[in-house]
């Protein structure tokens, strides 16, 4: 029974949306954007308790003291600093509970949670997505390495690509004449990325696009189980 | 006489070719009833403006952007009669013409411009449960070796030598992305495995869908393996739902717990390389899959074993190695064949310039 | 052996280097247009004025180097050209940077007006699900803008039910959800014109879809075509500073993939030589 209902409620959930995609009659139209409503709301909800599993988390690492549990005073103080600027001051031009905290603004210039997030969140965020440019140097010392045929192709492409969506793989071949444009760094680099690199990333998404209709119809079926812990 | 003759003949040519006013109301076909189509003529000398008003029982409303010589109305009720009026004024505001039509838009029951579509997802979807019912009765099935799925035993054994835990990432996507799910399946059966070895499990997650879908997974693999009290429900939770946040927030525990294989299977995008990289330093086996094309290049410079694509998705029938499962393979690799025939006869019939084939699969 | 061995913190320092020097002391590198970037120029310059647009700012503040230049540039072509620019996003911090594009531009154009020549509907969870609940019915999604007040009050709105009245559809996006839904929603479902921009990093992966039926009108790519369409718009921004910076990394990377298959090309001999 435990495992009945939820596959018969994926089986049903699941033939509606395969159908209605056909099918622009009342009710199949409309049960589906009905269902995507539900999942919005289950979504919206599931924020809380993913919420409460953070600071269940961290509260029983201080607790208990686990290995590295001064962190955890750091997350739960950041969680409550954000939340309680939100609650009390609003955001932007929505209001919180003790007003727009006029008297904060004329001090800090923003609100306190607008002023954190752009002082604060923004340069973090900014910081871990900046590591990309310093760790694809190292991944590409480490991986970019022709050691057959197909791989030297690839290493000689990367450059043309790389070159070409600079400024400098302009500069290199700006001096070549014009019948030669096609020869020209950045439209050697624009075709590659145009024929193929589109060709193998539309094989990419071709086998995904089949793998994902193999699994769901495996799930429609009742076949697939394990997304909800197994037989 | 032939002057004459000439003369009606031009007269009559100007009458029959001369456009004139003309309006009509029609269904738009292949939807659910809320959209009509309304096309109208004018002559060409005709320089002054048309008004078309719709009633229905709740009011009268204009109809706006006219420029073009039909116009879709919707948001319409199929259960509902509208009373169209057009009028077209002269410079100088005099009606000109004006015509009321009423129609009735149709609820269909049938997309015929989806037909192409319905007629392949069928023939895949035939395959797939012909093979799975096939390999039911006992037929024999190949599967070619996935080597990032046949490191899944090199990992636990080495994580539990090593007293290490294992780190397990379904990707930054929710529930609704069938990538989280794939990455989900696999979750269960190394939770399995590393109940069986005894080793740690860290799985943390951005979704909060996705927290209490993994709990379930990991809880049901141990009481599977025969280990229910080892199950312990912190080794599941969630950090927070920001792309780079959560990207900081993993990057943090494989410096400081060290984990000695990390998974990353699921939906990934500009973290993927942050993720593998810190994973490699810190000297984990590394296994990665997504169905994300362009972070593919970045996992397979950095890990050890990569899933592409559909092989994340073959994850878990590989895996469990479930006669019907693996029968829903041999079905998309029909569809797959399909695909690439349907592809070069398109590429041909283009090539000799006939758009057959091309007209029928756009859905204009 | 040096190479071998070569500790990766050298090569952080060297692109640290290389992107800090020319962020600081611009050279002025020239740059070649992209056909991609043209087209999206070409989609907002040739859009009537008044015409209704909808921008879709689905990024947060870790794209914004590559994406906000591409937003800030595309809003203020939209404003040129006298277009109502409808803001929506579809990330929660979406809306703050609607709110920093908005702060600059009211600083070149002072008389712009709220509710008359752009507005903030604000965020909105769910991602594909709200648009898709947008091509039927924007004032079921959105009853009111992003400050509460209701959408029937501004006239920006007037005659506005629907994704299909607007002309085009920018979704200056990170990831999902974001231009890969608009295109599915907007273009396949409502039929209107979709463009936007992406980081560089996921530029191949959606490349494909600016293709034969223009699911994708044209697209930006990274700070270098964000850079290119700030020079199309006689605009200098951000990226064009970046682009100096991002040209001596891509350098800089490419010294290093050229100095890693030396190292393979000297070990493999090395190793030849030995069996000898």
């Amino acid at each position: 029974m435990k495992r009945n209902i939820p596959l018969l409620i994926t089986f049903i959930a699941g033939f509606i949306i395969i159908i209605s995609e056909f099918i622009p009659h009342y009710p199949f139209g409309s049960v589906k954007s009905g269902l995507e409503g539900w999942f919005l709301i289950i979504s919206s909800f599931a924020i809380i308790l993913g919420n409460l599993n953070l600071i269940k988390v961290n509260i029983l690492k201080i607790k208990f003291k686990s290995q590295n549990w001064k962190y955890s005073y750091v997350t739960l103080i950041s969680f409550t600093i954000m939340l309680l600027a939100g609650v009390f001051w609003g955001t932007q031009t929505k209001s919180g509970i003790l007003g727009s905290g006029s008297g904060i603004i004329a001090q800090i210039g923003d609100k306190p949670f607008d002023y954190l997030y752009n002082n604060v969140y923004q340069h973090l965020s900014a910081t871990m997505f900046s590591l990309l440019s310093f760790y694809i140097a190292s991944a590409a010392y480490r991986a970019f390495i022709g050691r057959t045929v197909e791989a030297k192709l690839l290493v000689f492409s990367a450059i043309i690509v790389m070159l070409g969506n600079t400024s400098l793989g302009f500069l290199i071949t700006s001096g070549l004449p014009h019948s030669l444009d096609f020869l020209q760094l950045p439209n050697i680099s624009e075709y590659i990325m145009k024929y193929p690199n589109t060709a193998g990333q539309r094989a990419i998404m071709i086998g995904a696009g089949l793998g994902i209709i193999g699994s769901s119809l495996r799930i429609i079926l009742g076949i697939e189980r394990s997304y909800l812990g197994g037989e | 006489m032939k002057k004459l003759f000439f003369v009606i003949l031009c007269l009559s040519s100007l009458f029959l070719f001369a456009e004139d006013f003309s309006f009509s109301v029609k269904d738009n076909p292949n939807d659910n009833g809320s959209n009509l189509i309304l096309q109208w003529t004018k002559p060409a000398d005709f320089n002054g403006r048309i008004s078309i008003k719709r009633t229905d029982d709740s009011g009268t409303v204009n109809i706006s952007d006219l420029a073009k010589n039909y116009k879709l109305d919707y948001n319409l009720h199929p259960d509902k009669s509208y009373l169209y009026s057009f009028e077209a004024f002269s410079k100088d505001g005099k009606i000109m013409f004006d015509k009321k039509v009423e129609f009735k838009p149709v609820d269909n029951w049938f997309n015929a411009k989806k037909l192409p579509f319905l007629i392949i997802l069928l023939l895949i979807s035939g395959a797939i449960v012909y093979y799975i019912y096939s390999a039911k009765s006992g037929k024999e099935l190949y599967i070619r070796k996935i080597s990032g799925l046949e490191s899944m035993d090199e990992a636990v054994g080495r994580a539990t030598e090593l007293g290490k835990p294992i780190l397990f990432v379904p990707g930054i996507n929710d529930i609704d992305d069938m990538q989280t799910i794939a990455g989900l399946t696999i979750l269960g059966q190394l939770a399995q495995k590393s109940a069986e070895y005894g080793a740690d499990l860290i799985v943390p997650v951005s979704k909060s869908m996705v927290l209490s879908t993994a709990r379930e997974i990991v809880k049901e693999s141990y009481l599977k393996a025969g280990h229910p009290d080892d199950y312990k429900e912190d080794s599941v939770f969630y950090l927070t739902d920001d792309q780079f946040g959560f990207v900081a927030g993993i990057d943090g525990i494989i410096v400081r717990e060290k984990p000695a294989a990390n998974f990353f299977l699921g939906a990934f995008y500009a973290e993927s390389l942050i993720l593998a990289e810190t994973g490699f330093s810190s000297g984990a086996i590394q296994t990665a899959g997504t169905a994300m094309p362009s972070q593919l290049p970045f996992f397979v410079a950095a890990c050890d074993y990569t899933l592409i694509g559909e092989e994340l998705f073959a994850a878990s029938a590989y895996l469990s190695r479930d006669p019907q499962q693996l029968g829903s393979l041999k079905g998309q690799d029909f569809g797959k064949a399909l695909l690439a025939f349907i592809l070069l006869t398109g590429v041909i019939l283009e090539m000799l310039n006939i758009h057959f084939l091309k007209n029928l699969l756009i859905i204009k | 052996m040096a190479l071998q061995n070569l500790d990766r913190r050298i090569i952080y320092i060297l692109i640290f280097l290389a992107v800090s020097i020319p962020l600081i002391k611009p050279i002025g590198l020239k740059m070649h247009i992209s056909e991609n970037v043209k087209k999206v120029y070409s989609l907002v310059q040739e859009t009537p004025e008044n015409s209704r647009v909808l921008f879709s700012f689905d990024y947060d503040p870790a794209s914004m180097p590559e994406l906000h230049p591409m937003a800030i540039s595309a809003f203020r072509q939209a404003l040129l050209k006298k277009q109502k620019i409808v803001c929506t996003a579809m990330w929660p911090m979406g809306v703050q940077m609607y709110e920093d594009v908005v702060k600059k531009m009211k600083v070149e154009f002072p008389n712009i007006k709220y509710g008359v020549d752009y507005i903030n509907l604000g965020y909105k969870a769910g991602g594909i699900v709200t648009m898709q609940a947008m091509e039927s019915d924007i004032n079921k999604v959105f009853p009111t803008d992003f400050s509460g007040k209701a959408l029937s009050d501004f006239p920006i709105m007037n005659n506005v039910s629907s994704l299909k009245n607007f002309k085009y559809v920018l979704s200056f996006s990170a990831g999902a959800p974001g231009i890969k839904e608009w295109v599915m929603i907007a273009h396949d479902q409502a039929k209107i014109k979709v463009a936007g921009g992406v980081t560089a990093v996921s530029a191949p992966s959606i490349l494909p879809y600016v293709n034969d039926q223009h699911q994708l009108v044209g697209l930006l790519g990274g700070m270098a075509a964000a850079a290119q369409f700030e020079s199309l718009n006689h605009f200098k921004g951000t990226a064009t500073k970046g682009m100096d910076a991002q040209s001596l990394a891509h350098l800089v990377i490419i010294i290093f993939i050229l100095m890693g298959n030396l190292n393979y090309i000297l070990l493999k001999k090395k190793k030849e030589r030995g069996n000898k």
